[in-house]
């Protein structure tokens, strides 16, 4: 994870510059420096790295030159805001502000000027449902996924029945932080485990009475939604008071390589949820080797290559550049406008044969996204931390999220903000 | 015992702990604040610098590796060396006096005689310099420090208290360290000021600058001296603080906890930090095991300002800060 002064100078520059009238845009808002530093530089390079690929080897998306103006947010809302407000009007084509605070800022100021925003494991839930929320996406999986997944896997790791059992939930003190609990109180319901609570106020240096508390209550699993000092901490805190590694499960934000580092060997066995594959063995990087790291157009060090945060960055910026494409191929011209990158979104047909094609297999879950489906399959898998070899693996096949349960929660929540905002729901 | 009363007693003990961790934060502050009655704004990002120049010194890294790298098309990372801990802290002590006398030279030199505002502004102003310099100079990674401290649940005291009570306590190993650490820092500073010529001459400058002046002593070197202990005891609370969660960039958000300790224990007093630190911790950990579950947890954060409010009700120097009586 690391950058220099004269990537960031690059950026600064990029961001300053207008692109050329034919470029596709998509701003990268990012944020290199601050407490979050270290999760949003593998990201932003990721996401940066994919493009430059693009460029280099094909000459862009359908013969147009992809511009990526990058713009620091530091994880700030309000920054973030700027950030959006400052490059809309140089026909931004979808945003990924990888900051649910932004994203709740921003979606009606989308929805408004006619922007794609697509949040890919964050963000607003039930933006899920395309009927209300038209511009925004956040397939392959959301928060309350997440939670269903997590569930669903430790049902199967207790032979079917959750019954009796003790789940905690630590979670980061915000809107973010809250997101899976009602989730979580339907699914205690339906399966009839023990749900207990446990907010740490951010940033979360200091968590010795949740985990002490953990240590008397004894719970048979924990699960975590943190983000950035807060999963560190808590994973040295579970090493600490001696908690089982494999009964403690994060959601893909806390699973990284940066989460599990600190912990050092006592971390092996930690699991995280993800909806996308790791690992620098996927035939891409080979192309990224070629035409991005060996050229030194790499947004990085070049150090993240395959991490967790690293492959979701990219993932983020393949599926935008998928979507363009299918807007292109829609529209009949490539020079496509935000409008139609929507309905490019919208139209969304990410096929296996087509991770194939692009050099990442079996990385990640089909989208077949439609006019109501924005979330796509909702589905995860779970990986393992193997402290030996510094490597994540895939401990469970993929496991699709529980529709019964999820969808009246997306309706519900998706019906309030449509009253609320006054919006008229499509699709029928 | 009964279990509830177990518990609260284990929670209290963790408490007092982590009030350590706390009063090591404060310490900068009350140093810098009572030889020049400038509140440091930069003294959690200076705990945040020490660390990252601890780990990069260790690790044999080379600084500006980024930026080198970046302008001459090189691969530059590391030495072909790494530095044993105890060597690699003393190497970090002596930049961390460089750094003082650096702050010193160009900035607090050209600001004397200024409103104690402008001071706290210029720190502010350091504050952030030295998070950019700081990420330039060691990369913006999560860095592992490991200086051979111990960490995890210390046993003994688990097989004791489980012997006696028939419920294991949990103290960590770290914050046992840490306590050790805070008693004989607080010592040194003790004995240092109240027996060395340099102590004396900074109490005086403490008490009374027009008058310290008048007899010769040197507010500059006095200011140099000041930061650099600062500079130390920062480094020390990086190094407690870095251990458990890493060295990032939020580790200078340990400023906010030494905040309500300050507010309770006063800006210039040593033992009043410590106290401070003790009163916060212990009583936000017992508020949070007792009242949180009722009110959704996650108290302590605020509970912590409530508690030093409610001191300062009474007491508005803090526990052992100077009463300050102004006569019109």
């Amino acid at each position: 994870m690391k950058k220099s002064f004269a990537a960031l100078a690059a950026a600064a520059l990029v961001a300053t510059a207008a692109p050329a009238l034919a470029d596709l845009t998509v701003p990268n808002l990012s944020y290199r420096t601050g407490s979050y530093a270290a999760n949003g530089i593998p990201y932003a390079d990721g996401f940066a790295d994919y493009f430059t690929l693009l460029n280099e080897r094909d000459g862009g998306i359908g013969g147009e030159m992809v511009a990526v103006p990058e713009c620091e947010t530091a994880y700030n809302t309000e920054k973030g805001v700027e950030c959006y407000e400052g490059t809309k009007g140089q026909a931004a084509l979808a945003y990924n502000p990888l900051s649910t605070g932004i994203t709740y800022q921003l979606i009606p100021k989308v929805t408004a000027d006619h922007h794609v925003l697509y949040t890919p494991g964050y963000g607003r839930t039930s933006a899920a449902n395309g009927s209300v929320f038209e511009w925004v996406f956040n397939y392959p999986a959301n928060y309350w996924d997440g939670a269903s997944v997590a569930v669903k896997y430790l049902l199967d790791q207790s032979g079917g029945d959750l019954s009796g059992k003790k789940i905690a939930l630590v979670y980061h003190n915000s809107a973010y932080g809250k997101e899976p609990i009602r989730t979580l109180e339907e699914l205690a319901k339906k399966h009839g485990f023990e749900l207990s609570l446990l907010p740490v106020d951010p940033p979360g240096q200091e968590q010795k009475s949740q985990w002490l508390q953990i240590r008397r209550d004894k719970p048979d699993y924990v699960l975590m939604w943190g983000w950035g000092v807060m999963n560190q901490v808590a994973i040295q805190e579970a090493v600490n008071i001696r908690f089982p590694m494999e009964n403690f499960i994060g959601v893909w934000w806390s699973g990284s390589e940066n989460d599990v580092g600190p912990a050092g060997d006592k971390a092996m066995g930690y699991k995280s949820i993800s909806f996308h594959g790791v690992g620098d063995e996927f035939p891409i990087y080979a192309d990224l080797k070629q035409y991005v790291f060996d050229p030194g157009k790499a947004a990085g060090a070049g150090d993240n290559l395959g991490n967790v945060l690293y492959s979701r960055g990219m993932y983020a910026a393949m599926i935008i550049s998928e979507a363009i494409r299918t807007a292109q191929e829609m529209a009949g011209h490539s020079a496509v406008t935000p409008e139609e990158v929507r309905e490019g979104f919208e139209n969304l047909n990410l096929t296996q044969e087509r991770l194939t094609e692009l050099g990442l297999p079996g990385f990640a879950q089909e989208i077949h996204a439609t006019c109501a489906d924005h979330g796509g399959p909702g589905s995860a898998m779970i990986l393992q931390w193997d402290s030996s070899t510094k490597k994540w693996s895939a401990v469970s096949d993929w496991i699709t999220s529980d529709a019964d349960v999820l969808d009246p929660l997306i309706a519900e929540d998706s019906a309030a903000f449509a009253a609320e905002s006054g919006i008229t729901p499509r699709c029928n | 015992m009964t279990d509830q009363l177990l518990y609260a007693t284990e929670t209290a003990l963790n408490g007092l702990m982590t009030g350590v961790m706390y009063s090591l934060v404060a310490l900068g502050f009350v140093l810098i604040y009572k030889s020049s009655g400038v509140f440091n704004y930069a003294q959690g990002v200076l705990a945040l610098f020490a660390a990252l120049t601890l780990v990069g010194i260790q690790k044999g890294q080379v600084p500006f590796a980024h930026l080198i790298n970046a302008m001459t098309g090189g691969h530059l990372e590391s030495f072909p060396w790494q530095v044993p801990a105890l060597l690699a802290i003393l190497l970090t002590a002596g930049v961390m006096v460089i750094m003082a006398i650096i702050i010193e030279k160009l900035v607090l030199k050209h600001l004397v005689n200024q409103a104690p505002i402008i001071l706290f502004m210029a720190t502010i102003g350091l504050a952030y310099f030295l998070e950019g310099f700081g990420d330039v100079m060691w990369g913006a990674d999560i860095k592992t420090l490991d200086v051979g401290l111990p960490q995890g649940i210390n046993e003994t005291i688990e097989t004791v208290t489980g012997d006696l009570f028939g419920y294991g306590f949990f103290i960590d190993n770290l914050d046992l360290v840490a306590t050790l650490v805070a008693v004989l820092l607080v010592t040194a500073l003790t004995i240092f000021s109240q027996y060395s010529k340099q102590g004396r001459a900074l109490r005086a400058v403490a008490d009374d600058h027009q008058a310290a002046l008048s007899v010769g002593i040197s507010l500059r070197f006095i200011w140099i001296l000041v930061w650099s202990i600062a500079g130390f005891v920062a480094l020390v609370a990086g190094i407690m603080w870095g251990s458990k969660s890493g060295v990032q960039f939020s580790l200078s958000l340990i400023a906010l906890k030494a905040l309500p300790v300050l507010m309770l224990g006063g800006f210039t007093s040593i033992p009043g930090a410590i106290v401070g630190g003790l009163i916060i911790g212990m009583g936000e950990k017992l508020f949070e095991f007792w009242i949180g579950p009722l009110i959704g947890g996650a108290t302590e954060n605020w509970f912590a300002y409530v508690l030093a409010l409610i001191f300062l009700v009474f007491r508005p120097q803090g526990l052992f800060g100077e009463k300050i009586i102004e006569r019109v």
